[in-house]
């Protein structure tokens, strides 16, 4: 059903040399954390993570319980937040695809997309044969899942004992990891400009509008790096 | 079961049912693009621009413990850390190690 051998050679490839696990553990450590401040119970912490396992998503989420907001303004905030999960799906699963591998695979397997299994598929792909590409990324995704998990447990424990400035240091791990995962996927023009334009134009639009600027300006980056690339 | 601890399994729920979403959406879309189409191409540029637009967002207008650093110790971890990245030929455990260590450092001493 599962094809094992690539299932686990997409499960060890995080904990290859430029692995993400340590900054993945960092950030969900201070997931943990945070849950816990906000009046969540360990149960519902890990419940949380395992169900949602998109950062920024959870993020939201705790900002909009603290706050007392509705469960349909928590819906939209995070709706929001995580909408970039839709390109980047579109822009993963027809690499995966292949008519001999049944569909629930995808349907079920999607809930691993999220920014550190997406770049590290994105940067192994063409290794893997594609008639196996979906079981090695099931492998990817249940590795960095796990890893999520566990340290949403461990930052719950610990949290008693992180001071302010500690977790200030663990809140920048998230944001060095990403930064540091796009540089490295740098490759080609139309993926470069894309980068840069939208680090520059995701802020920009900040003023416009603080909860739409992560759509508009990555759409608006994205296209113009596109036709870019597409016509020089 | 408290009415404090169902709301929150609601929230839970709530939560990740918006980022399922997305998700879900994306494979059914999947089903009818082709990996080597125009199509294909413009959401990959999509894809990276918005992860760019969302990590510049996150260390430029953070929320949460985040905004207590200056914008300036967050924008100096970041540039040092990518330069260890590059230097180390992107090894990632040294310069997110790095950064939470500088980053507690400086915030304490500056």
């Amino acid at each position: 059903m599962i094809n094992s051998k690539y299932f686990f050679q997409g499960f060890k490839s995080v904990k290859s040399f430029d692995s993400p696990a340590f900054a993945l553990g960092a950030s969900f450590i201070a997931i943990g954390a945070l849950l816990k401040d906000i009046g969540f119970n360990l149960e519902q912490s890990i419940f949380s993570t395992f169900l949602t396992y998109a950062l920024p998503g959870s993020l939201v989420m705790a900002e909009s319980f603290l706050v007392g907001a509705s469960l349909i303004n928590i819906f939209l905030a995070v709706w929001l937040v995580n909408a970039r999960l839709y390109p980047m799906t579109v822009s993963l699963m027809p690499l995966l695809l292949h008519k001999s591998q049944p569909r629930w695979k995808y349907y079920l397997s999607c809930h691993f997309i999220a920014v550190s299994a997406w770049l590290i598929m994105k940067s192994n792909y063409q290794s893997i044969e594609k008639k196996y590409r979906i079981d090695f990324w099931m492998g990817i995704g249940t590795g960095t899942w796990s890893i999520a998990i566990v340290s949403t447990i461990i930052g719950f424990l610990v949290s008693d004992y992180l001071n302010k400035d500690m977790m200030i240091g663990l809140a920048i791990v998230n944001p060095v990891y990403f930064a540091c995962m796009m540089v490295g996927a740098m490759k080609s023009l139309q993926i470069n400009l894309s980068i840069i334009l939208g680090a520059i134009l995701g802020p920009l639009f900040f003023f416009v509008s603080p909860e739409w600027s992560i759509l508009y300006g990555g759409v608006l980056a994205g296209t113009l790096a596109y036709f870019v690339g597409e016509f020089k | 079961m408290s009415e404090m601890s169902s709301n929150i399994i609601l929230v839970i729920l709530v939560t990740s049912f918006a980022t399922y979403l997305s998700r879900f959406l994306g494979v059914v879309s999947s089903e009818k693009i082709d990996a080597k189409s125009k199509i294909f191409r413009w959401f990959n540029c999509i894809a990276y621009s918005i992860l760019a637009a969302l990590i510049a967002r996150i260390v430029i207008f953070p929320a949460g413990v985040l905004e207590e650093a200056d914008l300036w110790l967050r924008l100096i971890v970041i540039i040092i850390s990518i330069i260890i990245f590059i230097i180390s030929k992107k090894n990632l455990v040294y310069p997110t190690v790095l950064s939470a260590i500088l980053l507690t450092l400086l915030n304490n001493y500056l």
